[in-house]
């Protein structure tokens, strides 16, 4: 439980997310950051010499007993130390950064970053483009939608670490009680949320948090909403109220007014509790939910199930991911090559990448170890002797690619408590909050001096 | 009031001196600068220079894209017409009227109370009644809203025993009332030692003279204690105007288990720390800030002018 409290993806559920003082914008670049087009081919020879180099590089990361992992990188390259540091996460950790970088010392070589954030590095042009140095040859291992957010064009501005594809997670017995079968479509799944409350009025058929944009996020996703677009110059695309956004807020509100959902905010006390206690018979949530859960509910063990989240058009599958990071390197290292390697290393060595899947339960972002019998035929007892990681494999196939992100998702995801969630919260009108959110986040756009597509 | 016994130097005597300090003199003052050194350069370095940074920034304008721009007094004008943190200071202000007479009123009863004598221990009461004020905002504000909780809390589970619906302490009505019980909490003891500290210098004469006149206790409490500890009481209105509108921990921390009640602008404090870390707005930060300064200030003033009125009339 508690290394699993501390993993990279509460970081993106923290919404009191923060920037410094001196935000991503270095150095009042009136015309931004330059259109991405791939930097420099490093040879061979030259990642060698770099690598027989006594170094020593700094890492942020947040990912408990990664350590074990920087051993092994530390024991094929001697003469490269790692010092390993932990800032915080989320919020502080990025805070931290922006610091760090403003001033001009004490930025790391190697950061973690989630998805979401790299566009805001991005647009301070802080982030080294990898691809010369070895990262443009992983692309094959990793599903479209995982590169696309780590990649724009033939620049890669990091290496994926762990990726949150949704599924739902539901107990078994309390829906057998009820007699309601778990819905494959988001229709059904509206009709069971009634009947499973009629059958049992103590509990939900799920919850849906007033607090986690993340989430319905991922919803958003699924349904084929694009509601995020930067061009990594001047000019984003805001666009959360589109048709598909309407479609999904109106499913949840139809639920919200029927009074077949619960409406507590996530990752608190209360809501552990609820987990734990039968007040919500599933949970639709990301691939590191399994693991997670197992942590939070341990005396419901082998009562749940895994399978994909409920589709909006069966013939085509489809699903949304929510949270997970990567491994940047920050333009300012020193050492850009031995950098490079340490984030390439840890993430898609084979020992290396299968330790962060197997015993940090880093749900992984690539093919290759997804496919190794060790991470695809764990079973789970929790979930009922499940291959609960094949399932979300499976799931992580059917993610739909091409989603992108503003440079300012910190005040869209704050902004959502005050707009969208307070609708949520107050079981209130869900489109009309929508688009206040649509309002809000333009409105900051605008402020910003950003050109809105 | 103290007598003008001190006899006033002579001012012939004085120029002539000043000018011609001998060498031990000297050597007094500079030491006596030395001593006070340190002060100043800490109150200069963490008062001095992140006010005036903060001044500064709050004419600049920067963002994202386009860059830092001056922009004079925009910030201001912005801060005066934003119904977010204007709607924050009124509520503020709101929790001013209702939670500072409760919790001072309660601090003074317990002081009396414990003045009078006749409370069995006293001491480990007094303890009691303080301890809260140890235990540091962040701590208590999360026992709260475990406490608070609408499923598993405490009140809410014996409200369910009872057949009741659980207390609304979380909902946006009872929020503010939630706030208002934490900080009365948390500070009444606080409020208490300085009533007391001061009831305990009133000198025992006073005391014996009314009982010679006839007084009860209660009267003695009404016009002696009361009146006497009126400059403590003062002060701690004025502490708790500050308080007030520098009330950020604990909504902060209540945001968590009810974030769409308590918004970015819930107290103004909160609105700045919003602006400045998820807006990334710092200079619009900086210039809420010192408007909330200026309100502080008037407000203590006014709190000042107030007691100065009553005293000269009395």
């Amino acid at each position: 439980m508690s290394t699993l409290t501390r993993r990279g993806f509460l970081g993106t559920m923290s919404l009191a997310s923060a920037a410094v003082f001196f935000a991503a914008c270095s150095g009042g670049g009136d015309d931004g950051p330059a259109a991405p087009s791939a930097g420099p081919q490093v040879s061979q020879a030259d990642i060698d010499a770099a690598m027989a180099k006594p170094t020593t590089l700094t890492f942020w990361t947040w990912v408990p007993d990664i350590q074990n992992e920087v051993d092994l990188f530390e024991k094929k390259y001697p003469a490269i130390k790692v010092e390993l540091v932990n800032v915080g996460q989320g919020a502080p950790h990025y805070q931290k950064l922006r610091a760090a970088i403003q001033s001009g010392q004490g930025a790391p070589d190697v950061t973690q970053m989630e998805f979401q954030y790299i566009p805001s590095f991005t647009l301070g042009d802080n982030l080294l483009d990898i691809s010369g140095y070895g990262a443009g040859a992983i692309k094959d291992q990793y599903p479209e939608w995982v590169w696309s957010q780590v990649s724009t064009g033939d620049v890669v501005y990091a290496v994926p670490q762990d990726v949150g594809p949704m599924g739902l997670l539901y107990r078994d017995d309390l829906l057998a009680d009820a007699g309601v079968e778990v819905p494959t479509t988001w229709e059904a799944f509206v009709t069971a949320a009634a009947d499973y409350r009629k059958a049992n009025p103590k509990s939900y058929l799920t919850n849906l948090a007033p607090n986690q944009p993340g989430q319905i996020i991922g919803y958003l996703w699924q349904a084929g909403a694009r509601p995020f677009a930067y061009d990594g110059d001047k000019t984003v695309t805001v666009d959360l109220a589109s048709e598909a956004g309407k479609k999904v807020v109106a499913l949840w509100g139809e639920m919200l007014a029927a009074g077949s959902l619960s409406v507590d905010p996530d990752f608190t006390d209360s809501w552990y509790q609820g987990l734990a206690n039968g007040k919500y018979a599933s949970w639709p949530t990301a691939a590191w939910g399994p693991v997670f859960l197992q942590g939070t509910a341990k005396k419901t063990s082998g009562q749940w199930r895994a399978v994909p989240l409920p589709q909006w058009d069966e013939a085509a599958p489809a699903s949304g991911n929510w949270g997970g990071s990567t491994d940047a390197v920050l333009k300012s290292s020193a050492n850009p090559i031995a950098a490079a390697q340490l984030a390439l290393y840890i993430n898609t060595a084979k020992e290396s990448a299968l330790k962060l899947a197997t015993e940090q339960f880093l749900f992984p972002p690539s093919t290759t170890i997804l496919e190794d019998p060790e991470v695809a035929d764990q079973e789970s007892p929790f979930f009922g002797g499940q291959k609960v990681n094949a399932t979300f494999t499976e799931i992580s196939a059917t993610v739909t690619p091409d989603f992108g992100w503003l440079p300012f998702m910190d005040f869209v995801y704050t902004n959502f408590n005050e707009t969208l969630g307070k609708a949520i919260a107050d079981k209130g009108d869900l489109t009309a909050g929508l688009q206040a959110w649509q309002d809000a986040v333009a409105g900051y756009a605008k402020d910003q001096g950003f050109t809105l597509a | 009031m103290a007598t003008a016994t001190v006899p006033t130097p002579t001012r012939s005597a004085d120029p002539p001196r000043r000018r011609g300090l001998t060498v031990a003199k000297k050597r007094q003052y500079r030491a006596a600068y030395l001593f006070v050194l340190p002060f100043f350069v800490i109150f200069l370095a963490m008062i001095i220079v992140p006010l005036a940074y903060a001044g500064y920034l709050s004419f600049f304008r920067r963002q994202l894209i386009g860059g830092v721009s001056f922009v004079g007094f925009e910030n201001y004008a912005k801060a005066l017409t934003d119904a977010s943190f204007l709607s924050s200071v009124a509520r503020m202000a709101g929790f001013l009227v209702v939670q500072v007479p409760v919790m001072l009123g309660l601090s003074l009863f317990f002081a009396l109370a414990l003045d009078s004598g006749m409370t069995r221990l006293s001491k480990i009461i007094r303890l009691g009644i303080f301890v809260p004020y140890a235990v540091p905002s962040v701590v208590a504000a999360l026992m709260w809203g475990y406490l608070y909780g609408p499923d598993f809390g405490p009140f809410a589970q014996v409200a369910g025993l009872l057949g009741l619906p659980a207390p609304p302490f979380l909902t946006s009505t009872g929020m503010f009332f939630s706030i208002i019980n934490v900080v009365n909490w948390e500070f009444i003891g606080y409020n208490m030692i300085i009533i007391y500290a001061a009831l305990r210098s009133i000198p025992p004469e006073l005391y014996e003279a009314g009982r010679v006149d006839g007084a009860s206790e209660k009267r003695i409490a009404w016009s002696i204690k009361i009146p006497h500890v009126r400059p403590a009481l003062v002060l701690t209105v004025i502490f708790s105007v500050i308080g007030t509108f520098q009330l950020f921990n604990e909504p902060n921390l209540l945001r968590t288990v009810a974030p769409t009640v308590i918004g970015n602008a819930y107290t103004p404090n909160l609105y700045a720390y919003s602006l400045a870390f998820v807006n990334q707005d710092v200079n619009y930060a900086a210039a809420i800030a010192f408007l909330l300064g200026i309100v502080i200030m008037a407000l203590s003033y006014a709190v000042q002018l107030w007691n100065q009125r009553k005293e000269n009339r009395s």
